[in-house]
């Protein structure tokens, strides 16, 4: 019951069962938890003008606090994000978006 | 001598203000657009809405959208205007031309790519109803993500029993 996995252990042959469980919290082979693949949503539904008036487009990129969503965390490829931004900043201009939310 | 270009305008007004004081400023304003030659391509009232945060003390607002197509001059006289007035309490005006025709640009590049690609496939250049995976929106399968998946807990002795 020896739980070793040497170098970066990406071999999942030797952990089953009751070692993959001790492994849990300790060193993953890469980085971390499940990570699902994250696509563009304006890229993926192919909305090429983002409207500052549509609020409910850009609630899901505003998580509680009421900052912008990095792109790291949403998945929004650079051109998108880029105007994300600017369609969030005219909508909070005129006070149908929150700057902050406490 | 100025070039005519598609505004975007947006006011809201405070709460109290009636539907009259809202026709009236419309009026106001398409005079306005009148004598600077311009036109009202299309307005829009949305009434009353609950503003995201406080503004002066109101808590609601009316908001009115107007797309407008004039010269610089006429929106930056409107903007004059709208800062006056009292019953208004935010204004916004955006240019739009630019930003929908280059939004026109890109659908139109990827029809055509999407045409061309189709007929080097020896398919009809349009996508026919019923074709395809169905749904868009499920295309990330989590292949590749294999390596990831040593998250499982101890299953037990379940199979030690069994055996």
């Amino acid at each position: 019951m020896s739980e070793e996995r040497g170098g970066g252990g990406r071999g999942r042959g030797g952990a089953k069962g009751k070692d993959a469980d001790k492994n849990k919290g300790g060193d993953r082979p890469r980085g971390g938890f499940f990570r699902r693949r994250r696509v563009c949503k304006f890229c993926a539904e192919k909305i090429d003008y983002i409207n500052y008036k549509d609020v409910r487009l850009l609630m899901p990129f505003l998580p509680e606090r009421g900052k912008i969503q990095p792109r790291r965390i949403s998945g929004t490829c650079a051109l998108h994000q880029r105007k994300l931004q600017t369609a969030i900043k005219r909508a909070r201009q005129l006070a149908l978006i929150p700057y902050v939310t406490d | 001598m100025s070039t005519t270009r598609q505004y975007e305008l947006v006011y809201v007004l405070t709460p109290e203000s009636s539907d009259e004081q809202v026709a009236e400023l419309h009026t106001q304003i398409e005079q306005i657009v009148q004598r600077y030659n311009g036109t009202i391509d299309k307005s829009e009232n949305w009434g009353r809405r609950k503003l995201a945060y406080e503004i002066g003390h109101h808590r609601e607002g009316n908001y009115v959208v107007e797309t407008i197509t004039g010269s610089g001059e006429l929106m930056k006289e409107i903007g004059r205007r709208l800062r006056v007035l009292d019953a208004v309490i935010r204004h916004l005006v955006v240019r739009v031309d630019e930003e929908l025709r280059v939004a026109e640009r890109t659908r139109d590049a990827r029809k055509s790519t999407q045409a061309r690609r189709r007929t080097a496939r020896g398919l009809p250049p349009e996508p026919q109803p019923g074709e395809g995976r169905g749904d868009n929106m499920d295309q990330d399968d989590d292949r590749g993500d294999k390596y990831d998946r040593g998250d499982r807990y101890d299953r037990g002795d379940k199979y030690e029993v069994q055996r």
